[in-house]
């Protein structure tokens, strides 16, 4: 960020108002050495960041689902060809022209949207170490994605202190470098290397290549063939993201801000999927049932197709005739959010609230459940509570709370029990639920139940999206 | 501690006509004698320093001294050796460790900010200690060592000098007896000192034949083929393992070592395993090296059919690798911030001087001449006494006192090692000099 104000000044010096605008994307790859230097719109600024972090959400949750990085690939590149697409010069859609201008601003979406999200997640450590590791995956996704030709001109322009070993000196260890390979010596082996590049460099720059003895290393340079330079430009993609975060952290305090941008940013990191884990709440009528309303009796049938949080304040309602504050607020507009009207929701909390007399509900709760409707006081229209606030609401649950989140606030014992009786019995499957809840990711491990308790409907797939609304758990359970 | 002699006989190469070690600890008294007239202050200072007049370097290094009362007292650091000299005659202490140096004064780590005290550099050390091998060695237990276990250290010491010098590159490498039954190495290159955790990580692993440590209590079943280092260090090993496991040490003798034997030998060959249990249940006592040729003699007859000849060779080499690749305490390697006992401090149990392992003559290293204090101390009074019976022209030339006592060749050693040390440095200062020089034209 220094350098952006320092470039800037310089220019305005030298050329008055006249901006660089020569930044061209020759290459689909970036390394993000240069921080852009274009104005844009607010629009723009908070859109294409808001499009980089679904990406990068999304990556975050299939790391922690311990997805393969072929399965993430398969995960994410639909969604990259939605929110950040990624074409090849060669890339045919339109005519020339056409296409110019067109990869020209994806490469520019891509390249300021890194920058912006730099801004936002660069405030702590672990912001930090999510975002570098998240960024990582996506350019190692795309670094598979691109063919040899573009990979050598990367490799290339980055300037490494990477050196080709040259045939003489691959001849004279030719035994060595096939058998760190992993294979026995063949001349079939052999030949693989002697085809492919092999760079030397320090082996400082691959510790990890080194603690596990699959390079060889001679002299302090560790030999490091094809198959493995993704982990060496994957090394250097997040030593260098590392070192300019830390800077960018340390610049933030001095920027020049006018009271634009910083409120944008800290939406960015605060509500975003990458920093809490949990999704805004969205549009809630994507939510709501597509067959129309749900009567005041039906609400019971459909209690298998609920999440664990809300069936569990459906089994206490039942039991008790009667749900506390927060119970009430979380399980009622929930009911709402999936096409309970508001007479009916009247209804339905009369019958269940059984021990109550009829003067003390028109007095105490009828008000309450108008209210949530708009229809009192501030005739404001609420919306269903998404993970993210159940999860981290400030009512903890406390005796005779039956709201909040189960993955997080229940004993895991009494977690598994539950889990159990909704055939969830497999041991490994309970195991690794129970280490989802260790790691917090409380919504990776609702996920999962849907998952296991959706095997039918999902074909033995795992689910495309992560759940991070009761109510959208509602729907996909819904959905043909 | 007696020895019979190995294969390879050993002169001592200085006398031991000492009298008995007293066998519990050397007094404050001898210790405080030693500290004031023995230890090698200027070259312990320069080592650290590696350059001539004081820096970070030295200054910002940790020092950890253990009291005569058992304190361990850490993050003491100096100015220059004077001043380190007289803590220690202050302190008179058991012992000190040599910590990292840190980017602010050890002293002031409690007036600083969390983040900005940190460990910069220090040396990468290694370790090794033969009480992992006491599930091997057969002719001494846990403090004891002789001449025959070793040769453990001195295998080690060849297989992890090989490997740091010509796989890593470094230059700068120096072995420390640890006083009892080890050796520490310390590889002082700038380019090592300055290897953040991750990295002396990756070296510690790479140099540890398995993750989970080395026993021969179950079956290695290490990767084919082996890495480079692993194969060299397994040529190497190859005709020690002839001599010092088979010959010397003999550990599959008896009926429980012959058991570990088979347990290490591949599961598949279940009728070779159990035809040579019953042949050596027919013929007791046959020793190790008999036992070893049986396997291959038994293979070749053919008792039996499918034999996996491959899988056998492999368990073979294994085998070789687990009993005589060097064991290595990783975690000491691991830390920026791991403290080790610095070179010529005493051990207060057995009174030997720490003293380096020459690396020219690391083979005829024998613990057993290592001086002790009292016999250093008593090296002292005995050349004064003839050099004040012999009271001629020779009495007005000053002499240090260790140059006095055997320890004269272990300090020459360590000076010279030291020397190539600084003059490393000065090597790359001039370069990083003259490069910067070249930038500014």
């Amino acid at each position: 960020m220094f350098r952006q104000t320092k470039r800037r000044a310089l220019e305005r010096k030298n050329f008055g108002r006249e901006i660089n605008r020569n930044l061209t994307y020759n290459d689909r790859l970036n390394l993000y050495q240069i921080p852009p230097i274009d104005e844009i719109t607010l629009d723009e600024f908070e859109g294409w960041a808001i499009d980089r972090l679904k990406i990068l959400g999304e990556i975050d949750s299939s790391i922690l689902r311990n997805r393969t990085v072929a399965e993430i690939e398969k995960i994410i590149k639909p969604l990259l060809e939605i929110y950040l697409p990624f074409n090849s010069n060669h890339y045919s859609g339109s005519s020339s022209s056409d296409r110019d201008i067109q990869l020209e601003h994806e490469r520019k979406k891509d390249h300021y949207s890194h920058f912006i999200l730099r801004l936002a997640f660069c405030r702590s450590q672990e912001l930090r170490t999510k975002f570098i590791k998240n960024e990582s995956m996506l350019f190692r996704i795309r670094y598979n994605m691109v063919d040899r030709v573009e990979r050598m001109k990367f490799v290339d322009s980055l300037d490494l202190d990477w050196e080709l070993v040259e045939m003489d000196e691959k001849e004279d260890l030719r035994e060595k470098l096939v058998v760190c390979s992993g294979h026995e010596f063949s001349e079939e082996n052999w030949s693989n290397i002697k085809n492919d590049s092999v760079y030397k460099v320090p082996f400082e720059k691959v510790p990890e290549l080194v603690e596990n003895r699959r390079v060889f290393i001679r002299y302090g340079k560790a030999y490091v063939p094809a198959n493995l330079q993704v982990s060496l430009i994957m090394n250097e993609f997040s030593t260098r993201l590392e070192r300019a975060l830390e800077m960018t952290a340390r610049a933030m305090p001095r920027l020049d801000e006018d009271e634009r941008i910083i409120p944008i940013l800290q939406h960015l990191a605060t509500s975003s999927v990458l920093s809490a884990d949990y999704g805004e709440a969205g549009d809630v009528n994507k939510f709501n049932s597509q067959k129309g309303d749900i009567a005041a009796t039906e609400v019971k049938k459909l209690v298998r197709h609920f999440p664990l949080c809300m069936s569990n304040l459906q089994t206490h309602l039942s039991l008790d005739g009667h749900l506390k504050y927060f119970g009430r607020q979380q399980y009622g507009l929930f009911l709402k959010g999936i096409g309970l009207k508001v007479d009916e929701a009247l209804k339905f909390w009369r019958l269940s609230f059984s021990k109550i007399p009829e003067d003390k509900f028109q007095k105490e709760y009828r008000y309450n459940i108008r209210h949530n409707y708009g229809l009192e006081g501030g005739r404001k229209q609420y919306r269903p509570y998404d993970c993210k606030s159940i999860i981290n609401q400030n009512a903890t649950p406390g005796p005779g709370d039956h709201h909040g989140c189960p993955y997080k606030h229940f004993p895991i014992d009494h977690l598994i029990n539950n889990l159990q009786q909704m055939g969830i019995n497999d041991k490994f499957d309970l195991n690794q639920i129970r280490d989802f809840v260790e790691k917090k990711s409380y919504h990776i491990a609702c996920t999962k139940v849907f998952e296991l308790t959706h095997k039918a409907q999902l074909q033995g797939k795992p689910l495309a999206e992560t759940i991070n609304h009761p109510n959208q758990y509602f729907g996909l359970t819904l959905e043909p | 501690m007696k020895y019979s002699t190995g294969p390879l006989p050993r002169q001592p190469t200085c006398s031991t006509q000492t009298r008995p070690l007293a066998l519990d600890q050397v007094s404050p008294e001898e210790m405080l004698q030693f500290y004031q007239r023995l230890f090698p202050y200027r070259y312990f200072f320069q080592w650290l320093n590696h350059s001539p007049s004081p820096s970070p370097d030295f200054t910002h290094r940790e020092i950890a001294f253990t009291l005569q009362s058992d304190i361990y007292s850490r993050y003491n650091s100096f100015k220059g050796y004077e001043d380190f000299k007289k803590e220690v005659l202050r302190l008179n202490p058991l012992r000190f460790e040599i910590g990292p140096q840190y980017t602010a004064n050890p002293r002031d780590k409690k007036l600083l900010r969390k983040g900005a005290f940190r460990p910069l550099t220090k040396e990468l050390v290694f370790d090794i200690d033969l009480t992992d091998y006491d599930e091997i060695r057969t002719c001494c237990s846990k403090t004891q060592i002789c001449i025959k276990c070793w040769q453990f250290i001195t295998v080690a010491i060849r297989t992890m000098t090989l490997g740091l010098k010509e796989d890593f590159g470094f230059k700068n490498i120096i072995w420390i007896f640890s006083g009892r039954r080890g050796a520490h190495a310390w590889v002082c290159d700038k380019r090592a000192r300055e290897l953040d955790d991750q990295k002396r990580r990756a070296i510690a692993h790479y140099f540890a034949l398995s993750r989970n440590g080395t026993t021969v209590k179950k079956r290695m079943n290490l990767k084919r083929p082996l890495h480079p280092h692993i194969s060299r260090s397994l040529e190497i090993l190859k005709d020690d393992f002839q001599v010092n496991i088979l010959e010397e040490q003999d550990p599959w003798e008896t009926n429980d070592g012959e058991n570990i034997l088979l347990n290490l030998l591949p599961e598949r060959n279940t009728e070779l395993n159990k035809e040579l249990r019953a042949f050596w249940l027919d013929n007791p006592g046959r020793t190790s090296y008999k036992k070893w040729k049986d396997i291959d003699d038994f293979a070749k007859k053919g008792v039996q059919k499918n034999l996996s000849t491959k899988e056998l060779q492999y368990a073979k080499q294994d085998i070789i690798l687990q009993y005589m690749y060097p064991r290595l305490d990783i975690e000491v390697s691991n830390k920026l911030n791991h403290l080790l006992k610095s070179p010529f401090v005493v051990h207060p149990k057995t009174g030997k001087v720490c003293v380096p392992i020459e690396l020219d003559n690391y083979e005829d290293f024998d613990p057993e001449d290592v001086p002790t204090v009292d016999q250093l101390l008593n090296e002292i009074d005995s050349f004064n006494k003839e050099l004040n019976e012999s009271k001629d022209e020779m009495a007005d030339i000053k002499i240090s006192d260790y140059e006095k006592t055997s320890l004269k060749i272990y300090i020459d050693y360590f000076a010279k090692f030291v020397k190539s040390v600084m003059e490393e440095e000065a090597e790359i200062k001039k370069t990083f000099s003259a490069g910067k020089r070249s930038l500014d034209f």
